[in-house]
């Protein structure tokens, strides 16, 4: 018998047990509950003991008995150690044992003597882990943007650590936060010009990138591998080098604080990447299509409206999602460009609540998720043309 | 017969791409090289504006007889800085209504007040008057004369199409002590953001190529950090950061990991002591690349995970055989599979983080130690108000990107097409 395995994994999986309760304890703590002690010590010494009588007990009872069991004492111990806790919080507290422990369904003493099982143990807990990781940095962030435009400056100040979501409160009191944006700061008017913004742009960008994409993946004409290299070299420029020749010529021409000043701002700098991504798609559609169109006696505009288009609907799908999710999002343009609150979009709006620093946060709040909602059920729903866009065109961000 | 063939395909190919690369030109490569003119000229803010000639037209009652009025017309030039040139001035009156005694730069005719007033100095006022009266020595409504706005017109040079140069601005931008503290921060934040994204890209995508239960919806909520709006999640992150009421020091304060909050996108240096050393942090700075490691490892992921997913499964198989463990697997096969593919996400991304503006701007406003040189554009530009100095900054900006560019077409440009 080889000790190093078993070292391992009582060591391992101590930790993932302890770390997992742990963050089980911040999310409780966020719910409103005073605890103050992470007693990481003693919680890692009882996982300890969890972790040992788990892999000695082996494969002798049922393995659903055996769970149930361990974890009840467990649960038993730990809640003797800590503070005292509501009841919800240590069925938290079985329920997270009872996940660890039917994951280590496969350990006994026997399992620690196959090959690689320290590296095995090491990749299995570690990716477990990560799972946790990733779900609780990534959508803690948006949970805090949520329940935030639901709260009140008061409860806000008095306990920062409070997110729970009070459900006793009548339905006015608990909207309140965006009431006040609609009524009092005008975000319908936001909404509409940022969706007429970003649904003009995906429109005109693809008016405009069709029949490019369509001339560069087809058509032979001088300059061609110029103009294809040089698509992605003038993508690779930053909006920052173009915003002060930009704001002096919009400013000189009166087109600032237009609607019509973004439209153009936004086509151009979009169009490159969408030309990119369409001309790709265009190439892998079979030239003898092409062909049979132009027998019927079809000129480009034929071929291009009722071939092309119908064939690459999926990646004119992709396209158009990506370029309305760069212009939804569009911030620096639209931070230089209006000045004028009759003609901002949802971003600038919210960047220029900040602006008064007498703005309740809750309000900021409710108007970041009036910007995210959006955007974020586009995404769900349609995930996988956006993904392909995203790929395509991530060069950029 | 194929020579007008191709004929017409080049002319079709020029019809078709004409608008695109038009507004492409005008709207992106114009202004590239707009910012060189502008770059070598002084010019501020205000001086964008071309000066025009103004005129307030107010109309005086003269109680004593109502078959006249005083019109008065207040002059000015918009500009402080600038003349303006051959100044005409016209103003329509009723029928059966004329000047009393015109100034002697005008004259009336065909019921209009025409003027030449000639030139007007920078910021030049005159209060010009005019009395009129009625033919038919009735009243004169007011209202109608109050209506009818005056015209005028000049010439004015526009200040950003004279042929004054001047070297100053980049003399400013590479005199300024703070230029290489500038360039540094850049630097640090621009290859530190890249670095975390995509190791943290790399763990998320070789989590994701497994089989778990949840998986797709793993995936989606990945990608939320980018999809997302960056003005939401950066104020999100001022919120959740901030340290009077901000959850993360209220948590940090509440377990007795920290004594007081730290402020930790409002202060410069964080001195930690480490085996007696004593190390100062760049804090606000750490706390910005934090963000962007957040907001774009969800690309970085999505790119490795499209390629992990195309590595051949008969590899991993045949090292399994041959008694590789996870380890050797993931060293040997995983990581020289996607070398090519990280490479090329290094170059790009630094890239773009190079010249990210708006999440810094956001989180700081490029206070507290985290003005990079995007942010620096529009310090001078428009807080100072410089815009020839904003300008020279993104020349800057350009040439480091050029420069970037030849690096990256020069080592992995071939290998792009590879992968």
């Amino acid at each position: 018998m080889k000790y190093k395995p078993l070292f391992i994994y009582l060591f391992i999986s101590s930790v993932f047990l302890t770390l997992v309760s742990s963050i089980w304890k911040i999310m409780a703590t966020l719910q409103g509950l005073k605890l103050t002690e992470i007693n990481l010590n003693i919680n890692f010494l009882l996982a300890l003991f969890l972790s040992l009588a788990f892999i000695l007990i082996g494969k002798k009872f049922n393995h659903l008995i055996k769970i149930v069991i361990l974890s009840l004492i467990f649960t038993f111990f730990y809640i003797l150690i800590n503070e005292g806790a509501p009841i919800w919080y240590n069925i938290g507290i079985l329920l997270i044992c009872l996940f660890f422990t039917n994951r280590l369904k496969n350990y006994d003493l026997n399992f620690l003597r196959e090959d690689f099982i320290s590296e095995k143990i090491i990749f299995d807990f570690l990716s477990l882990f990560a799972i946790v990781f990733f779900a609780f940095v990534i959508l803690f962030p948006f949970y805090l943007m949520f329940v935030t435009s639901f709260k009140t400056q008061a409860a806000l100040l008095f306990n920062p650590l409070d997110l729970s979501i009070s459900l006793t409160n009548n339905l006015t009191e608990t909207f309140k936060s965006y009431f006040v944006i609609f009524n009092t700061y005008d975000f319908g008017r936001y909404i509409y010009t940022s969706s007429i913004v970003s649904i003009g742009t995906v429109i005109i960008t693809l008016i405009f990138a069709i029949p490019a994409a369509y001339a560069v993946a087809r058509l032979n004409f001088f300059g061609k591998t110029f103009l294809s290299t040089s698509i992605l070299i003038i993508y690779m420029f930053p909006a920052i080098v173009l915003v002060i020749p930009l704001y002096t010529v919009f400013s000189q021409l009166g087109l600032r604080n237009s609607i019509e000043g973004l439209l153009i701002v936004y086509t151009a700098t979009t169009l490159p990447v969408a030309i990119y991504m369409l001309q790709g798609y265009f190439k892998s559609i079979p030239k003898e299509i092409e062909d049979a169109g132009l027998m019927d006696g079809q000129n480009w505009f034929g071929i291009i409206v009722k071939i092309i288009i119908p064939l690459s609907l999926p990646a004119i799908a992709s396209v158009a999602l990506y370029v309305f999710m760069i212009a939804w999002n569009e911030f620096l343009f639209s931070l230089m460009f209006l000045d004028n609150p009759k003609t901002f979009t949802l971003s600038r709006a919210i960047n220029h609540l900040t602006g008064d620093a007498e703005t309740p946060r809750q309000y900021l709040m409710a108007g970041s998720v009036v910007v995210t909602l959006p955007i974020l059920l586009i995404f769900v729903y349609f995930e996988k043309y956006l993904v392909s866009g995203l790929t395509a065109g991530s060069v950029k961000g | 017969m194929t020579d007008t063939l191709s004929k017409i395909e080049k002319r079709t190919a020029y019809t078709l791409l004409l608008p695109a690369v038009f507004l492409v030109f005008a709207i992106v490569l114009f202004p590239i090289f707009a910012n060189i003119w502008i770059s070598f000229k002084e010019v501020q803010l205000k001086d964008i504006r071309i000066p025009e000639p103004r005129a307030k037209k107010i109309v005086k009652i003269i109680p004593e007889d109502k078959s006249k009025l005083r019109i008065v017309y207040r002059l000015r030039n918009s500009s402080l800085i600038q003349d303006i040139n051959n100044i005409k001035f016209s103003d329509r009156l009723p029928i059966n209504i004329e000047p009393v005694d015109l100034d002697s730069r005008c004259e009336f005719k065909s019921k209009k007040i025409i003027c030449n007033f000639g030139n007007w100095e920078a910021g030049y006022k005159e209060n010009f008057e005019i009395l009129i009266q009625n033919t038919n020595n009735k009243e004169i409504d007011n209202k109608v004369i109050r209506d009818q706005k005056p015209k005028l017109s000049g010439d004015a040079d526009n200040i950003l199409l004279t042929t004054k140069f001047t070297l100053k601005n980049f003399k400013n931008v590479f005199n300024e002590n703070e230029f290489l503290d500038l360039l540094l921060t850049t630097f640090y934040f621009t290859f530190f953001g890249t670095i975390g994204a995509i190791i943290f890209g790399m763990f998320a995508a070789q989590l994701v190529n497994q089989k778990f239960y949840g998986r797709t919806f793993m995936r989606s909520i990945l990608l939320f950090p980018y999809v997302g709006p960056v003005v939401a999640l950066a104020y999100t992150w001022t919120l959740m950061l901030d340290p009077n009421s901000g959850t993360l020091n209220a948590l940090l304060v509440n377990f007795g990991i920290i004594d007081k909050p730290i402020n930790l996108l409002g202060q410069k240096y964080l001195i930690l002591s480490l085996f007696g050393f004593e190390i100062k942090l760049r804090l606000a700075l750490t706390t910005v690349i934090m963000f962007e490691i957040w907001r774009y490892f969800p690309l970085a992921f999505l790119f490795i995970l499209a390629r992990l997913q195309a590595v051949p499964k008969d590899l991993y198989e045949a090292a399994e055989v041959d008694g590789a463990g996870p380890f050797r697997k993931f060293i040997n096969i995983t990581l020289p599979q996607i070398t090519a593919i990280l490479s090329i996400l290094f170059m790009i991304r630094f890239i773009w983080n190079f010249n990210k503006f708006e999440d810094i701007f956001l989180l700081t406003g490029g206070a507290s130690g985290t003005r990079t040189l995007p942010i620096n554009v529009y310090q001078q530009g428009f807080a100072v108000s410089n815009i020839g100095m904003g300008s020279a900054v993104s020349i800057v900006i350009v040439m480091l990107l050029i420069i970037f560019m030849i690096i990256y077409f020069k080592l992995i440009g071939k290998r792009a097409n590879e992968v």
